[in-house]
């Protein structure tokens, strides 16, 4: 390209070089201007058709984040060229078959939803679909629910869990008094990022009890109990991720009144429902067991894994308030909320889930599959459970058994996790969460055979 | 409901033992005292509530907040039952009919996308490939040295909102000194998000209510006079709420005052195609900016020219002076949506990638392009028409015809705004912005009827 040229593709570049020069303490002088000059070339700034205005960039101080460790699995796993590698990173269901699954209820509602010319795309109102809310809340609280009667409820469609967790962060940190957040040690490797970029502090309450693979349920209570009146508690609604750990009914109880005698204030984390158990009722016990006393929570419900959504983004916030007239008054001030974050939610996701929750037979076949997929979950873990006792790899594996959901807490350490991806191909995060999800019965071989060798060799 | 309280607090006894439930009014007395609750003045009070146990909620304190001045117009539309009400509030299209227009396209697409039978998977944080692709070489040209040489960092976004407030959260987090400099007037939810984002901001002038056109010389000496480094919000085309585009030569001496105070040009382009028609002509301001080697960014929103409103589906465009830059910058991008929402929503974004990817659909997507840009400036011929034979007072009405893209800035203020309402039952913003998307040949002469009474008639 000749100068001329260069010169009109960059404007004026006597005085942006002269900046420049000036910038990195070169001489420069006009005359001397020549854009191919040749002499003393390391100091004769000589402009680049893709030099910034300033010669350098603005975003010069920004680093390369890291991956994403949950996500940066999946990101590993596609690089690696192995014939048997495993991926037990995200939380994402597979078939026997290792394939992703779209439920023959959605696929449904989906063609549904195409064939009717009714069927606009609108921006939907700041709080989302009416329907999808109103049956998201019953999904969730029961539909005789006393608080949904009593119109205490506020619902909020949202993107997803995520979404629903970091509006109601943001909530808090604007209208609730106590900005402290506790949450489960271990817990999602997102939620504290979610609080802090909400406003919240984030601090944590003893949950996994790694001598016994089980709930430290002593120290879970005396933690709470020490915090501070008015400070919210992140809960996992059923199936913990990611230790599979939760309390029994009786723990539940101890912890809602505990957490009522302090005046704390409860925030359910649902992602699971009806995936852990394969029934949604039970699996939403623990919910409904706060709002039966009266009092009041949050609720972030994911369609996520229940509903095969994932990549739709379809959940719900709900605020469940003191009395009605709160409920208004909140839900205004969570539109605030929403609307700088992205105006309003969108319609795909929620438009099948409404199709489907209000259709009495589609209800039906949604819940035949959900239970299908939450016992592929249960056969693996006792797959998994039983071929390490075949080998007679050394440790008590029943907690794999025992722990509940899409994930297990295997006991892994770091350096064991690291061997078993090196040698076997197998994908987790580093934590020793691995989905069993991922697993089929011709991988669990596999599997146990990596655990194996990882559990002798490393210690 | 605070007299009823009052009442249940004097009624209550000593003698009653109730353990203390969560947010009972006796905790509250010693810890808040922000409230200015009634039942608390008054030393005699105290001791009287002192042993009650009334079940107060901890939102109490809540207030109602005010409704969306923009979507909170089409919800006052939805209560009229007047006949003649006419809704020119959100910027959404509608047919000569007047009724919401999915694009031939984007069914043909969903059609598709149907029979294919594609997953749900989650999407990567930085949203489909395919679509960042497509909507980057649709903003730059696919010829473009910046695409060409791997210098945009391209991330999908929810819509053009969620794409604004990811770059706002960037700039907070990287630019924390740094100041947003945005049109006088210019869309209300702007001042929002970057409060939400904490970014502060301060206003150049843009709107000249003597001549209802653009004050050239307030905005470049507003923009001169800002602090050297500062983020200048430009719509690239059809300016919202104004109608009213700097001329190619006016855009030149902005880039040259932008340049000369090393500010960074940050682009909301919510309607490519959709001002002039053109996909290209529309992208003009953009790519001028980039020619001239300025590292920038924008936000695109594909709800209006693709009709995918309530879909949510838009970009985060940066553009950077080296593709390390480009790459670094994306990764950050990231570790912001990532918190927020995860992933974005995958079913706007198929849609897009197979509209623009394919040769026959994009094609006939412009045709339908051209369709909708077209009946909305025969439409502002009507009115022009209409206003100057129906106004005997010589005013001078061309403003419409000068004026483009969806909107029509009338130089009504919120009192004649008000009037429209009350009198005419024509719903419109307060600023006197009038949405033309909305409005059907057949209505002109009535809406002419209704400025011109308000605008003479009323002070």
């Amino acid at each position: 390209m000749g100068d001329a040229n260069l010169r009109a593709e960059l404007g004026s570049p006597g005085r942006r070089l002269g900046t420049l020069a000036r910038h990195l303490g070169v001489d420069y002088s006009p005359a001397s201007s020549s854009l191919m000059a040749s002499h003393n070339a390391s100091e004769i700034v000589t402009p680049s058709p893709t030099a910034g205005s300033y010669g350098g960039s603005v975003f010069t101080n920004v680093v390369q984040a890291p991956e994403d460790p949950i996500l940066g699995v999946t990101v590993a796993y596609n690089k690696d060229p192995s014939p048997v590698k495993v991926n037990l990173g995200v939380g994402a269901y597979r078939t026997e078959e290792g394939k992703p699954l779209v439920l023959n209820v959605v696929r449904r509602a989906e063609q549904l939803l195409v064939n009717d010319p009714s069927h606009v795309k609108e921006y939907l109102p700041i709080t989302g679909l009416a329907d999808f809310n109103k049956l998201s809340a019953k999904l969730i609280f029961g539909a005789d629910s006393p608080a949904i009667q009593e119109n205490r409820v506020t619902t909020v469609q949202c993107l997803s869990g995520t979404g629903s967790l970091r509006v109601g962060g943001e909530f808090l940190a604007r209208h609730h008094h106590e900005h402290t957040i506790y949450i489960p040690q271990p817990t999602w490797g997102n939620h504290p990022k979610v609080f802090t970029l909400a406003g919240l502090s984030v601090k944590t309450y003893h949950y996994y009890d790694p001598t016994t693979r089980g709930l430290n349920f002593k120290s879970l209570l005396e933690d709470l109990s020490k915090a501070p009146r008015g400070a919210i508690v992140l809960l996992h609604a059923c199936a913990h991720n990611p230790t599979g750990v939760d309390p029994t009914l009786d723990q539940w109880e101890q912890i809602r009144l505990l957490i009522r005698s302090k005046g704390l204030l409860p925030f359910f984390d649902s992602a699971y429902q009806g995936f852990a158990s394969g029934n949604l009722e039970a699996d939403a016990q623990s919910i409904r067991m706060f709002v039966a006393d009266g009092g009041e929570c949050l609720t972030a419900q994911s369609y996520a894994k229940n509903m095969g959504l994932y990549g739709e983004r379809v959940g719900a916030l709900s605020i469940v308030c003191k009395s009605a007239d709160v409920a208004v008054r909140v839900e205004s001030q969570l539109k605030l909320v929403i609307r700088p974050m992205y105006s309003n939610p969108p319609i795909h996701g929620a438009s099948i889930v409404a199709t489907i929750l209000k259709d009495r037979e589609m209800y039906h076949e949604w819940t035949v599959e959900l239970k299908a997929m939450a016992d592929r979950i249960i056969r693996m873990r006792q797959q998994l459970f039983d071929a390490l006792r075949t080998r007679g790899t050394p440790g008590d594996w029943s907690h794999i058994i025992k722990q509940i959901g899409m994930f297990t807490f295997t006991g892994l350490n770091r350096e064991q996790v690291t061997f078993m991806t090196k040698e076997y191909h197998i994908y987790m995060t580093s934590d020793g969460r691995i989905s069993m999800a991922g697993l089929s019965s011709k991988t669990v071989p596999h599997l146990a055979d990596a655990i194996h060798a990882a559990v002798t060799r490393i210690k | 409901m605070a007299s009823a309280l009052a009442s249940v607090a004097l009624s209550t006894t000593f003698a009653r033992a109730v353990p203390l439930p969560e947010n009972s009014m006796v905790q509250r007395i010693g810890a808040e005292k922000k409230h200015d609750n009634p039942l608390f003045k008054g030393k005699a009070f105290r001791r009287v509530s002192m042993a009650v146990s009334v079940n107060v909620s901890r939102f109490e304190g809540v207030t109602m907040a005010p409704p969306d001045p923009i979507l909170g117009v089409s919800e006052a539309f939805r209560a009229d039952t007047n006949d003649l009400k006419l809704n020119l509030g959100v910027g959404a299209y509608r047919t000569e009919e007047l009724q919401p227009y999915v694009l031939n396209v984007v069914k043909k697409a969903e059609k598709l996308m149907l029979e294919r039978g594609e997953n749900k998977e989650y999407l990567p944080i930085e949203g489909l490939a395919a679509f960042n692709k497509v909507t980057a070489e649709l903003l730059f040209g696919a010829d473009n040295s910046v695409i060409q040489e791997g210098r945009v960092a391209t991330i999908q976004g929810l819509s053009g909102t969620g794409s604004l407030r990811l770059a706002a959260a960037f700039i907070h987090r990287y630019f924390p000194d740094a100041k947003a400099l945005i049109s006088s007037p210019t869309w209300g939810n702007h001042k929002n998000i970057f409060n939400d984002a904490r970014v502060p901001w301060s206003e150049y002038r843009y709107y000249d209510p003597r001549t209802v056109g653009l004050d050239f010389d307030g905005m470049v000496a507003d923009i001169k006079a800002a602090p050297d480094g500062s983020f200048v919000l430009l719509h690239g085309c059809a300016h919202n709420p104004t109608g009213i585009d700097p001329t190619p030569e006016q855009w030149e001496k902005i880039a040259d005052v932008i340049q000369e105070k090393n500010h960074i040009p940050f682009f909301d382009v919510a309607y490519q195609g959709f001002a002039s028609g053109s996909l290209d002509a529309d992208a003009y301001s953009v790519r001028l900016f980039v020619r001239r080697g300025f590292e920038l960014l924008v936000a695109q929103s594909y709800s209006k020219n693709l009709g995918l409103y309530a879909e949510r589906i838009g970009a985060i465009n940066v553009v950077c002076s080296s593709s390390d830059a480009g790459t670094r910058v994306k990764s950050q991008l990231k570790r912001l949506a990532r918190p927020m929402y995860s992933n974005p929503p995958v079913h706007g974004a198929r849609i897009v990638a197979n509209v623009v990817g394919d040769p026959n659909l994009f094609n006939e997507w412009k045709q339908e392009m051209e369709l909708m840009a077209g009946r909305i400036k025969n439409v502002r011929q009507r009115l022009y028409e209409n206003l100057s034979e129906k106004d005997k007072s010589g005013k001078d009405w061309s403003f419409v015809l000068k004026q483009i893209g969806m909107f029509s800035y009338t130089g009504l203020h919120k009192a004649q705004s008000d009037h429209m309402t009350d009198k005419w039952h024509i719903y419109m913003t307060k600023d006197g912005r009038i949405s033309l998307a909305g409005l059907s040949l057949s209505k002109c002469e009535y809406l002419a009827d209704a400025i011109i009474d308000s605008f003479h008639n009323v002070d």
